[in-house]
């Protein structure tokens, strides 16, 4: 299968801090990649590179044949991010948000109303399509923020923390979701909710203080830990491996 | 440009659908004037003759666009609505005339309305009125692009304090809308002949009496205003911009 992303010697330095230090990895087309890792692990900051946000201090990353380094502005045609805290414009009704992302991305009238259509009926928003966003419950707002990523048919998804801070249903409605798009896209899910990795991801990767500490499925990190459950293989590997851990 | 536009009217709607906005921007200027106005009608005061008063009142509720414009970008800031927004297309140009544009009909629009309820009151019409409404275009650029500065390098509480409490008072006290800046003293006098807020209230003045000889030197007081603060606004937004 063809690599969605190739990332090389990747480093990022705010000040006297290495957020992210010398990344290399490899993300394969329809991939769920999982990044998981402890608060200031790097994560977010990768994301945040990968998706021109944040220039890197050193090396570059491919995405689909584009470099992020030199045609920010091609990735940023092929990618889409449903960022950590809800990203929805408040006092915009779930529709008239749909029809924003439509006009960023420089759609006609005609595909923005086809496509707004097709994101309601995608993720159920019919009976909410004319409240204002913020005034939604924060399933509901989470399910309309990866709904207006999704409009620009993107053919590589960022998520990062997608269900951060949702009840169980909502969780698990927001799972069911993010398994409609697996193999119709690349997508990349930062998560701090191991059973979320385990369940949705293809291959995982654990990173630390800045560094990719192990990347295959859940499987073989259980294996390579010597562990059962994916938690306790998560913990040992963050406690117990330093730089340069098994791939 | 489509996407811009896009931008453009989410931030039309966003700050027309705030309450406060229209009770603070059209409202409040529009109760300072017919407050006034009845004063001076019991007390006459050439201060508050609508001649004199309107210009200034519609100068006065501008501060208001830079309120709720420095809301909108701060609030936005602290969002991931801007980080989602910043992974799109949209280019650094199309962020700051998506902000911009929308406050310029709004402008007109406030300023409009302050001169048909002056009509409606008493004030006699002449065309000078027409290009009074055209001219305060040049001091809605200062307040505007004192909005997108204060809303790029400000938390939205910080705007609260600065646009909402500092910049109005600033722009009410010393600028010779409701008294002549002459009682001040000389200290607060020069201050103001320094600050471009009195200059843009005599600016409509002058325009309203059809005065074009004593409108220019007002004028080219605000434009000079509205390039340097423009140029700082543009600076510093891209600055946050690059740190998102």
């Amino acid at each position: 299968m063809k690599n969605a992303i190739e990332i090389k010697g990747l480093t990022k330095d705010y000040k006297d801090i290495r957020a992210v230090d010398n990344l290399d990895l490899e993300i394969r087309e329809g991939e769920l990649f999982a990044l998981l890792g402890v608060n200031g692990a790097g994560k977010t900051t990768t994301i945040k590179m990968l998706c021109c946000i944040t220039s890197p201090t050193s090396g570059d990353a491919v995405l689909l044949g584009k470099r992020i380094a030199s045609e920010p502005e091609e990735v940023k045609k092929i990618i889409a991010v449903s960022p950590q805290e809800t990203a929805v414009a408040a006092n915009l009704t779930v529709v008239e948000n749909l029809e924003l992302m439509c006009g960023v991305h420089g759609f006609d009238k005609a595909k923005t109303a086809e496509k707004t259509r097709e994101m309601i009926e995608t993720f159920d928003l019919a009976q909410i399509r004319n409240k204002k966003a913020g005034k939604l419950s924060g399933g509901w707002q989470r399910r309309l923020s990866i709904a207006m990523a999704l409009i620009s048919e993107p053919r590589i998804l960022f998520l990062d923390e997608p269900t951060l801070g949702l009840d169980v249903i909502a969780r698990s409605e927001l799972w069911d979701t993010i398994r409609l798009l697996k193999e119709k896209i690349t997508i990349i899910l930062t998560t701090h909710y191991m059973e979320e990795a385990e369940e949705l991801s293809d291959r995982i990767g654990v990173m630390k203080g800045g560094h990719l500490l192990a990347v295959g499925t859940a499987a073989e990190l259980k294996k390579l830990t010597g562990e059962e459950k994916f938690e306790n293989a998560f913990v040992k590997l963050v406690k117990d491996t330093g730089k340069g851990g098994a791939r | 440009m489509r996407g811009m536009l896009a931008f453009a009217k989410r931030n039309t709607k966003e700050i027309l659908r705030d309450p406060l906005t229209l009770g603070f921007g059209i409202g409040f200027p529009v109760i300072l004037l017919l407050l006034l106005s009845l004063i001076q009608s019991n007390i006459p005061v050439q201060m508050f003759e609508l001649n004199h008063l309107t210009p200034g009142i519609t100068v006065f509720g501008l501060s208001f666009i830079t309120l709720f414009s420095a809301l909108n970008i701060s609030k936005d800031r602290t969002s991931s609505l801007l980080t989602r927004l910043y992974t799109t297309p949209l280019s650094a140009t199309d962020f700051m005339f998506g902000y911009m544009l929308p406050l310029i009909p709004m402008c007109i629009a406030q300023s409009a309305i302050c001169y048909i309820v002056a009509l409606i009151i008493g004030m006699n019409f002449s065309i000078n009125i027409i290009w009074a409404i055209l001219m305060n275009l040049i001091p809605s650029m200062l307040y505007i692009a004192l909005g997108l500065l204060c809303g790029s390098s400000l938390t939205d509480k910080q705007v609260g304090g600065i646009c909402g409490a500092l910049l109005t008072n600033v722009s009410a006290w010393i600028s010779g809308i409701w008294f002549e800046i002459d009682n001040l003293g000389k200290g607060f006098k020069a201050v103001a002949n320094v600050l471009p807020f009195i200059h843009a209230v005599e600016l409509e003045r002058a325009v309203v009496a059809g005065n074009l000889a004593n409108s220019l030197s007002h004028l080219w007081w605000v434009l000079g205003y509205v390039v340097v603060i423009m140029a700082l606004a543009i600076f510093v937004f891209l600055r946050q911009m690059k740190r998102q």
